[in-house]
């Protein structure tokens, strides 16, 4: 009887959706809106606010992505995935592409068929713990009971840990950063680990910050970053030159503020001139528009400024630039030449 | 009799005395005190103990209760203004969480004004009529209306005619687009109904099934896109589209209940009637079918919508997740709702099978005029049930990343105004389950009781 | 005479197979199969493309790796560097213990409660239908998830146990320890400990079976043989003179005392727990993810097991117990033998697809953290290997198994307990 449901609604929605073959930018362009996945919530990288808006440092790069192609930076549907279906969502299709705190590695690189296109976050593993434990490093952790979400690497890095320092350890595992940050303060566990800025997101909302310390030993290497399906290297390169171009962008003092305006001028450098448009075919190459760049800049900002307004210091997850500084200031973020 | 009174006995009273009123340890308050609360040692003992359980648990809940925050933007806001009125934080709700985002973990994220979406309910578009989160209600509303009587022999046989339309109607008003496209899926129907009704005089019942079938089949695959094109055309009526991504909170779960049971329905009565069949190969076929998903829990089931449907698809297809969702949990209920309805078939007396053969009627008309209508009116409560189990298990698509009550609860807790928030939307979720599945079990309760009053 | 003549002879024609009803239900089944068998070659063709445009063969070599991931409750040993497959073993065993424990207390909540629902006293009755109606009208999801947060909130931290003048102590004469991180309990302690059989070598599935386990079990069984033995023989008596000799103390102990020999022999001891760094140390552990598992499927399934209580008594007809008054019984023997033999065949065929749904449930252990199959199959495991197909169609295998065994169980039952018609 009810079967026109799922008709009616397969016509009206289902089919909407786009092909996982090649072509990707084809079907985005086709849409009008690029599917873009993230976290069901990470304070700072990305969580909904009370309208329903997706806000947060990984959502700006949908964002930014989606000004560039199509040159609205509202045209993102924001598809939550969880550390078990992020994926397969990208697998099959779902999303265009994953900007969702995901850790590059050889086996998802490769084995997972996925494909990443740079880093926009250099994280790695920390812990955080009580104050009044007396602990100052992750070598006294020997017998702890120890909080970690599931679902990542970083349960994999703490059993190595533990195991390369023959120390003892009671994992609980959580499904949740929610969660986790409930039973670490109600004391169910000693320690809390997930990735350093994850750790630093969260004791920016406690109560009293300052009884909660983070251990100086960083475990593990977490070069966060946006991944696209493998076998689509024209929208692989979409999503990492828009990348790079937000990080190039800090690099050259191009700002949302000046950089509409400085496009319509040029400007005497030939390098800064490329990322704009103004010279060169950068965009064409891609299979962008010339101002392409301009629109992913002004839809946030560029990487410092995007930083500063999500997680940077002034905000509550007040996390320092560190290895996330640009090159020339003793970081890690160094974009290829626009050439 | 009266006379030998008189002879045996000295005095014999021949008035009655006037009626005293019974012992007040045995009438009104005290009396049922007495009854039901004191009657033995041990029932007093149990009272006692009852009345201190019963205030130990008020006394931790109502003061959370009532002596809470409902103004304010943030958590710590709610502290504050905690620590200014109690002097301390714990034991006071901070309700300004559900003010703030009652709406969201209601709808999710529907658009309140779908043909403006830039519009949001603190900013309604101007010069617009329509109250926000119209269409969402209005389905909600024609629900119980297509419900009603069917649910209650009092209601007025008129509105079925809602019933029968709303299957069609339902998906149009939450997911918008052409109007044509739900009435050329009913007139696939119509076709099928027409071609059973005048084919099986000429081609008998099961090829005029087949055929019917067939040519639905063929209306829906082939023509139906034509159809609604070209009466776009002529008569163009059309919703603004709204993408299943942004179904969220209660609503997505009712919705996925409501589209599960509906669907399930025929599903599961084909599957019953294959159960009880005397065909060896689809008898198997169906047990094997239901044992199957009843065998295996229904977060198994949405692993496999979440990560494995798309395999099982033509390259190329794609359903969304939500889709993809409510394919398997209809999958899921359709066995339990089998299982419901043998029963209500193996209930029915043999008789009515006999007496329904010895008219002469053939397998399928036995089935449409005698055995289904009163199998499924004992079925009732049993798929109400089932309702009421699948609508509470909506709550497990949160595991896959959904955003049903409690996957949004968790997004709501990792906004930074609302981190570290526990109770409160718990609580304020779970009364929203429990006035929804205790209003269906009651129903379900009374309709059992009537029905045992007929039989009687 | 009667003119029993055959039907003409009809050479068979075509469209016999839909008109004729000799044919018809061969051809609806030949039909039916070959749809069947193409939809599900449709769906394994494309699986397979799929997968192959994917790049991911079917194969299930990532079973013999390393895990890599530790799992906090395991009763066999395991680390990090054991394989998936012990991985997946484990969560199985873990999912078994949850619902063996779940089923076990949710009998014995639900039959408490179901007979307090018919009780005189108005308040408890009414008392038990609140519990009722309260936890069979929310999501099971929402109460594991309430559980857990009810043990972390409430309960002390160990850190708490610290110190001179502590502000939690041991419970019970300094044995048991209640965390928030669970509930520590004394442990049986062997000091002439008979050792273990080590079983299937170095593979995945192996494990150490306790001898001194076997011992008890062993004993257990012969005794408990012989207190039937006794019985056997005082039914005799009873039934050649009249006179039922005394035994209930002779049953007790046959049953006791090699029991008490036995572990004497053994040298059972307790272990207590003790604050020892971080945590208590000694005793058994029993996790909050398992308590808060066990207490919410339990009392959420008490729910229902309440009301088939409830129903299955309400269902014997008050005029077998007159008719059982009437004869001479006494109202224990009453019970025992008229009411409940009946009142079961009601009860238990609903009580044990309870149990199955109460496994089925004991899949969300997941939102708590419990490492069951879920969580370990489905789970972490799914996601460090990416071979979803393979762990989903195994995860889906394993609980199918436990449902048919569960419910052949079920089966076996009602065979025996079915009433003989005639």
């Amino acid at each position: 009887m009810k079967k026109s449901v799922i008709f009616g609604a397969l016509t009206v929605a289902g089919l909407s959706a786009g092909a996982a073959a090649a072509a990707t930018l084809d079907d985005v362009k086709a849409r009008g809106k690029l599917n873009c996945g993230v976290t069901t919530g990470l304070v700072g990288f990305a969580a909904p606010d009370a309208s329903g808006e997706w806000q947060g440092f990984d959502v700006a790069v949908c964002r930014a992505v989606a000004a560039a192609v199509l040159g609205d930076k509202t045209a993102v549907e924001f598809v939550p995935t969880t550390g078990k279906t992020r994926f397969t969502a990208l697998a099959s299709g779902e999303v265009d592409m994953l900007a969702r705190n995901t850790t590059w590695t050889l086996t998802r690189d490769v084995d997972l068929k996925n494909e990443f296109v740079g880093i926009n976050y250099y994280d790695g593993q920390g812990f955080m713990i009580r104050k009044d434990l007396g602990v100052t490093s992750a070598k006294d952790l020997n017998g702890a009971t120890v909080c970690i979400q599931t679902g990542t690497t970083t349960e994999l890095n703490l059993a190595d840990f533990f195991r390369a320092n023959d120390m003892e350890y009671e994992p609980v595992p959580i499904e949740t950063n929610a969660e986790a940050q409930q039973q670490y303060l109600a004391g169910a566990c000693d320690v809390y680990t997930t990735d350093s800025s994850g750790l630093a997101a969260t004791r920016a909302t406690f109560e009293n910050p300052k009884d909660h310390i983070i251990l100086p030993e960083i475990i593990s290497k977490e070069p966060l970053g946006p991944l696209v399906r493998h076998g689509d290297q024209q929208w692989g390169d979409i999503v990492r030159w828009t990348l790079n171009a937000l990080i190039a962008a800090e690099e050259y003092g191009l700002t949302s503020a000046n950089v509409e305006e400085l496009a319509e001028n040029g400007t005497d450098k030939p390098n800064v001139n490329r990322i704009l448009g103004v010279e060169g075919n950068l965009g064409e190459m891609l299979g962008l528009e010339s101002d392409w760049a301009v629109r992913a800049i002004a839809a946030g900002g560029n990487y410092g400024e995007l930083f500063a307004k999500h997680i940077g210091e002034d905000t509550p997850v007040g996390l320092a630039r560190g290895l996330n500084a640009q090159w020339k200031d003793g970081g890690l973020m160094y974009a290829p030449p626009f050439r | 009799m009266s006379d030998t009174h008189a002879e045996s006995v000295r005095y014999v009273r021949d008035t009655m005395l006037p009626e005293q009123p019974p012992p007040a340890t045995e009438v009104g308050v005290l009396g049922w005190m007495r009854e039901s609360l004191f009657s033995t040692w041990l029932n007093a003992i149990l009272t006692v103990l009852s009345v201190l359980f019963i205030y130990y648990v008020l006394s931790g809940i109502l003061p959370w209760v009532f002596q809470s925050v409902w103004y304010a933007g943030s958590l710590d806001e709610c502290r504050q203004i905690m620590k200014e009125t109690w002097g301390e934080t714990h034991g006071h709700a901070c309700w300004a969480v559900i003010r703030d985002r009652w709406l969201q973990l209601l709808y999710g994220f529907y658009p309140p004004y779908p043909a403006y979406p830039d519009a949001n309910v603190g900013a309604p578009p101007a010069g617009w009529w329509l109250p926000a989160y119209f269409r969402p209600n209005l389905a909600f509303v024609l629900l119980i209306v297509a419900l009603a009587p069917v649910l209650f022999d009092t209601v007025s046989r008129k509105l079925l005619v809602v019933t029968a339309a709303y299957p069609f109607l339902m998906p149009w008003l939450m997911w918008g687009g052409s109007l044509w496209v739900p009435v050329g899926v009913a007139l696939g129907f119509v076709i099928l109904f027409a071609v059973v009704k005048y084919g099986s005089v000429r081609l008998g019942s099961l090829a005029a099934i087949i055929t019917g079938v067939a040519a639905m089949l063929v209306w829906w695959g082939v023509l139906l896109g034509p159809f609604a094109g070209v009466m776009d055309q002529i008569l163009p009526i059309a919703l603004p589209t709204v993408e299943s991504r942004e179904f969220g909170g209660f609503m997505l779960a009712l919705l996925i209940g409501i589209v599960a049971i509906g669907l399930s329905l025929p599903i599961g009565i084909v599957l019953a009637l294959g159960r009880r069949s005397d065909l060896l190969i689809i008898k198997s076929l169906c047990v094997g079918f239901i044992e199957l998903i009843r065998g295996v829990p229904l977060i198994t089931l949405l692993f496999v919508a979440s990560v494995l449907l798309n395999y099982f698809m033509p390259p190329g297809t794609d359903f969304d997740i939500i889709m993809r969702v409510m394919i398997m949990v209809t999958v899921f209920a359709s066995a339990y709702m089998a299982e419901v309805i043998r029963g209500g078939l193996a209930a029915l007396p043999k008789g009515q099978y006999e007496g329904a053969d010895s008219l002469g009627l053939d397998y399928w008309q036995a089935q449409r005029l005698v055995i289904m209508p009163q199998a499924l009116k004992i079925s009732i409560p049993g798929i109400v049930s089932t309702f009421i189990g699948v609508f509470k298990d909506t709550t497990l698509v949160s595991i896959i990343g959904l955003l049903d009550p409690i996957g949004l609860s968790q997004g709501i807790r990792a906004n930074q105004e609302w981190n570290g928030i526990y109770w409160e939307l718990f609580a304020f979720i779970a009364l929203l389950f429990f006035i929804f599945c205790f209003g269906m079990s009651r129903y379900s309760m009374y309709l059992e009781r009537k029905l045992q009053r007929e039989n009687r | 005479m009667t003119t029993n003549t055959d039907p003409p002879k009809e050479s068979f024609r075509l469209s016999m197979l839909i008109y004729d009803t000799r044919y018809r239900s061969t051809t609806i089944q030949v039909v039916a199969l070959i749809g069947f068998m193409l939809l599900a070659a449709w769906l394994i063709n494309n699986t397979i493309q799929n997968l192959a445009a994917l790049g991911k063969p079917i194969e299930f070599g990532f079973f013999l790796e390393p895990s890599s991931y530790d799992i906090n409750q395991h009763i066999l040993e395991y680390d990090s560097r054991d394989t998936h497959l012990r991985a997946s073993f484990i969560g199985l065993l873990n999912t078994l213990i949850v619902a063996i424990l779940g089923c076990a207390t949710a009998t014995v909540v639900g039959v408490l409660i179901g007979v307090l629902r018919l009780s005189k006293n108005w308040l408890v009755a009414k008392i038990m239908a609140v519990y009722v109606e309260m936890f069979r009208n929310v999501p099971v999801l929402l109460w594991i998830v309430l559980a857990m947060a009810i043990l972390i909130e409430s309960l002390p931290r160990p850190s708490a146990f610290r110190g001179d003048d502590p502000d939690a102590t041991l419970k019970l004469f300094d044995t048991v320890a209640l965390t928030n991180r669970g509930v520590y309990i004394p442990e049986p302690l062997l000091t002439n400990s008979l050792g273990s059989v080590h079983l299937f070598g170095q593979s995945s599935l192996r494990m150490d079976v306790s001898l001194d386990f076997l011992a008890f079990i062993l004993v257990l069984v012969l005794s408990i043989f012989a207190a039937r033995k006794v019985s056997a023989r005082a039914d005799a008596i009873q039934n050649a003179t009249g006179e039922r000799p005394t035994t209930w103390y002779i049953n007790l102990g046959i049953v006791l005392l090699p029991l008490v020999i036995l572990l004497w022999a053994l040298g059972f001891h307790l272990g207590t727990p003790e604050l020892k760094g971080f945590n208590f140390a000694g005793g058994i552990h029993m996790r909050n993810s398992l308590i808060a598992l066990w207490l919410a499927l339990s009392l959420y399934t008490a729910a229902f097991v309440a009301e088939i209580v409830r129903a299955g008594i309400l269902a014997i007809s008050h005029g077998q117990t007159e008719a059982a008054a009437a004869l001479g019984l006494r109202p224990n023997r009453i019970m025992q033998l008229v009411v409940l033999p009946q009142a079961l065949r009601v009860i238990v065929p609903p009580l044990i697809s309870q149990y199955l749904n109460l496994t089925k449930n004991s899949s969300l252990a997941i939102a708590v953290g419990y490492m069951d199959i879920t969580g370990t199959l489905g789970g972490i495991t799914m996601n460090q290997t990416g071979r979803e197909l393979e762990c989903v169609l195994l995860l889906m295998l394993v609980y199918l198994s436990i449902s048919l065994v569960i419910s052949s169980i079920m089966n076996w039952y009602n065979n025996r307990v079915k009433l003989v018609e005639r």
